[in-house]
């Protein structure tokens, strides 16, 4: 039985007001795959993970999730395929005006099939996942850290169980000890649910601990993409800068 | 990926198979709750499940009055999500806030009240104090911000005041003349427009479009600066937010309102008096003789006066309730709300005020 690729994007091209920040950018992301996407600041990773999550339209190219295509006009099939991604923004994005319990509910109610205890089991179980106190959950957003904002929105983004987690710098901000926690985190839940993960991220530590492949975002289109080892062996400006030769020893 | 979960009842025992995930329970979540409600045994089998997430952790955890069947068969992975499920503490703390009982509530209401008003005291002891130290230091007056208030609040507001202010005089016009002409008392027209519209309607028409165009803005605005902490960047940088941020948007408003207030006058007479010619034939040569006559130059003053007033009270109000924005989207919402319908009925207060204190002034004795 051959699966589509969970992610599929084809000659993808972006300009904003006439910059082309993507050029013919194409990626494959098989199921089970934790993909790190590196690039230097300006090279258009978040604006790939926007796309990816149908926020943004490249000017032109196609995105594929799952084997349909962004644009499909079905809204019944749009909403279900975003029901089985979760996202991680770079900042959290809480929703201020709901406390942090009722933050990790609301995907979980706009099912409207869950019942009140299954829900506040759920909740407290994503939270106890991310290393929180049920006591948190009474918290607003505005009265919690930087990290923990982050482990609240990765709580959140990992309500629904989603197939395909897409992580815009997840560890930054965080302790090392907390990082290492995330990371083995999503590791165990990769290996549980068999997720595709997709991540933004600078921290070496992170990448080395987690990722299975590597791509590389540079000149405006993936430059190199494949499993870690191979990428680190490309020759590149930015992939030799990246993974200098001291560094390469902490991979 | 798409095995659709499913639940075999054996004889003695239950056996589970499929992918006991979220999104491939939902079809048929009512069917499953209702097979599993029905399993007693206890012996479950749950080697053919593919994968078992947390959300049929708990469905599985519940269904067994929470704690481990006596026999299950069941893999490494949906073991250990199990086990997750088993470790959560059973009493878990509801997330319920306590409500509200009327009093109070009432009390809650009358203590926001009055930190308000005091909040708003506060402000203007801190605007004294700033025009005091500005007096001493002249080269720190904020020059630029002010005129950029007085152009904002001021020049842009002119088409949509002189627009309302149109309109409003058209209106009374219309309607005064109906009931005039019945009277065989045309020429009051003067009289009334002019009283009504310099006194008394220009300054409150212009102080509700501020409060709702101007007011609103200048709390959202500062309640935005305090949401992504740009005031605590100006205090850091040992810039007082109430001399670089309130003060502008306080004087540039009390500057502009007056101004505001004259020229929607003017537009909402011009407009009672073309209504005026189109319903009474009552020229306009007239009605500009006859303006200075039926209306004391101390009406305008007073409605100059209540401009400035009202313009002073709009941007405190506004800038007290921006400063109290917490960082939250609803907090925002709430604050603009309160600080427009705040302004509007202190508006109107200190125009009842001004009705009694002026009511010897400025009234013609035919």
């Amino acid at each position: 039985m051959s699966q589509p690729p969970v992610i599929e994007l084809q000659n993808v091209c972006t300009s904003f007001r006439g910059k082309a920040v993507h050029k013919d950018l194409s990626l494959r992301v098989e199921e089970g795959q934790i993909v790190g996407l590196l690039g230097g600041s300006g090279s258009g990773k978040t604006t790939l993970l926007r796309e990816i999550l149908g926020l943004l339209k490249p000017s032109s190219g196609s995105v594929r999730l799952f084997g349909t295509d962004l644009n499909d006009p079905d809204v019944i099939l749009q909403r279900n395929l975003r029901r089985r991604l979760g996202m991680l923004f770079q900042h959290g994005a809480l929703f201020s005006a709901l406390s942090v319990f009722d933050n990790i509910a609301f995907p979980l109610r706009e099912l409207r099939c869950l019942d009140a205890d299954w829900i506040r089991r759920l909740v407290h179980l994503k939270l106890a996942m991310v290393g929180l106190d049920a006591t948190h959950g009474k918290l607003m957003p505005a009265e919690l850290s930087g990290g923990m904002v982050k482990r609240v929105a990765l709580a959140r983004a990992l309500a629904l169980e989603p197939e395909l987690l897409l992580l815009d710098e997840p560890t930054a901000g965080l302790d090392p000890d907390r990082s290492q926690n995330f990371v083995e985190l999503v590791g165990d839940l990769q290996r549980e649910l068999g997720l595709t993960v997709v991540m933004v991220t600078h921290d070496l530590n992170t990448l080395a601990g987690l990722a299975s492949h590597v791509a590389v975002l540079a000149d405006q289109h993936i430059i190199a993409f494949g499993p870690k080892a191979e990428v680190m062996t490309v020759d590149h400006p930015f992939v030799t800068g990246f993974f200098g030769a001291d560094r390469r020893k902490l991979l | 990926m798409s095995e659709t979960p499913r639940l075999l009842v054996e004889p003695g025992r239950v056996v589970l198979s499929g992918s006991w995930t979220l999104a491939e329970m939902l079809p048929s979540l009512s069917r499953l709750q209702a097979g599993l409600a029905e399993c007693s045994g206890d012996h479950w089998d749950l080697s053919a499940v593919t994968r078992l997430d947390s959300a049929a952790a708990v469905l599985l955890w519940r269904t067994w009055g929470a704690k481990w069947p006596a026999h299950l068969v069941a893999g490494e992975l949906p073991r250990q999500v199990l086990t997750r499920v088993a470790e959560l503490p059973r009493e878990m703390p509801d997330s319920a806030r306590p409500r509200l009982r009327f009093p109070e509530w009432v009390g809650m209401l009358v203590l926001k009240a009055a930190a308000n008003l005091r909040g708003m005291i506060a402000l203007f002891g801190q605007l004294l104090l700033d025009v005091g130290y500005l007096i001493r230091h002249p080269q720190d007056v904020p020059w630029k911000e002010l005129t950029a208030n007085v152009y904002k609040a001021g020049a842009q507001a002119l088409a949509v005041t002189a627009l309302v202010g149109f309109l409003i005089g058209v209106t009374i016009s219309y309607l005064s003349a109906l009931q005039l002409k019945s009277f065989g008392a045309d020429l009051f027209i003067v009289n009334i427009l002019g009283i009504s519209i310099i006194r008394e309607l220009g300054p409150v028409l212009v102080a509700v479009l501020v409060a709702g165009r101007s007011g609103s803005a200048m709390t959202a605005q500062i309640g935005v600066m305090r949401v992504t902490e740009e005031i605590d960047v100006l205090s850091t940088m040992g810039i007082s937010r109430s001399i670089r941020v309130v003060l502008p948007k306080v004087f540039g408003l009390t500057v502009a309102m007056p101004l505001l207030v004259l020229w929607t006058s003017a537009v909402a007479l011009l407009g009672g008096m073309l209504a005026a010619l189109l319903q009474l034939d009552l020229s306009l040569v007239y009605f500009l003789d006859n303006l200075p006559r039926a209306v004391p130059v101390s009406n305008l003053i007073i409605g100059l006066s209540k401009g400035v007033v009202f313009g002073f009270v709009i941007a405190v109000v506004a800038c007290h309730f921006g400063l109290h924005v917490k960082p939250n989207t609803e907090s925002l919402s709430a604050n603009t709300t309160s600080a427009v319908v705040t302004a509007i009925t202190t508006v109107i207060l200190f125009d009842a005020i001004f009705a009694v204190f002026t009511r010897q002034i400025g009234v013609p004795h035919l």
